[in-house]
């Protein structure tokens, strides 16, 4: 599976996702820079997190127009795979790709640590790894500041029926999201975007490999 | 030249905690009269172009396509002389 990373101004996890989706057999990931038109060839698309354009205007704002997004439209339309973690959630919503907003934590701190969260859809073809467990219930690094999810009553009503919601913060809500979201589909099932960070649970040496399982059903 | 002053606003039903924040702090400071607080953001735009109407239809495409998230903000916006 050939697999684009694409690389704004201002990422800071592209590396770590490049690495992660490297580390599994059958996945090939490839950098693509953000002035770019093209992401023909490429059988997922993987928006990476930081702080593009240094969260100008409002987070994920201004990558949502760069150059590169008329091409992971035109991918996501045709039913391209494509995972926005962190900033790339952000990037997600701000494009239209997927509904709602990320706005400021209800806390107003930047919140960085590991978080307990429920799968609440295995069935996604970035989820199905997690059906097996004896658990649906992960641990995983969040790091942001903006990561309150919110979104008209109708859009919830909408996620909740299409089972949209993918993940969801078990426990403590960390950032005031509405309905505990960590991470949505949009109506076809091939766009992620959430807010934790799977690619920093990749191995036994980083702590978990909660956040492989994903890497491994997209592969799947 | 014309300037486009945007004022944009979290909507009425969007939790602003900012707000919330500086709202406890003006109550702590002896302004309990000081009953709800929201934060938004004024952008100003300065535009090379003489016709106030012109200007204010590409003042609102520009509010569409960029300076608003339409999910959670609000605007409005006043062309002046600069």
């Amino acid at each position: 599976m050939r697999c684009a990373v694409i690389v704004f101004p201002g990422s800071n996890c592209d590396f770590d996702l490049y690495k992660a989706a490297n580390y599994i057999e059958g996945i090939q990931a490839e950098y693509v820079w953000y002035t770019s038109e093209s992401l023909d060839g490429f059988d997922s698309v993987l928006v990476p997190g930081g702080f593009s354009y240094g969260d100008a205007l409002r987070a994920g704002a201004l990558a949502a127009r760069a150059p590169i997004l008329k091409a992971l439209q035109r991918a996501a339309d045709a039913g391209t795979r494509v995972l926005g973690i962190c900033n790339g959630f952000q990037i997600l919503t701000e494009c239209g790709l997927l509904p709602g907003a990320l706005h400021r934590n209800s806390g107003l701190r930047f919140i960085c640590k590991t978080v307990n969260l429920e799968v609440s859809n295995t069935a996604t073809s970035f989820t199905t790894g997690y059906a097996g467990r004896t658990s649906t219930h992960v641990r995983l690094a969040i790091a942001h500041g903006e990561g309150n999810y919110t979104c008209d009553s109708d859009t919830l009503q909408k996620l909740e029926d299409n089972g949209q919601i993918v993940f969801r913060y078990s426990g403590d809500n960390p950032n005031g999201s509405v309905a505990n979201i960590a991470g949505i589909t949009n109506e076809a099932g091939n766009v992620l975007g959430m807010m934790p960070h799977p690619e920093r649970a990749m191995a036994d040496w980083m702590g978990s490999t909660d956040g492989r399982i994903l890497f491994e059903s997209m592969r799947n | 030249m014309l300037k486009g002053i945007v004022t944009v606003s979290l909507k009425q039903d969007v939790l602003d905690p900012q707000g919330q924040a500086v709202l406890h702090s003006l109550q702590t400071l002896g302004f309990p009269e000081a009953q709800n607080v929201r934060i938004g953001k004024s952008i100003e735009v300065w535009l090379e172009e003489s016709d106030s109407q012109k200007a204010e239809s590409r003042l609102k495409e520009m509010c569409e396509a960029l300076l608003v998230n339409s999910v959670i903000e609000d605007y409005s916006f006043e062309i002046v002389e600069d």
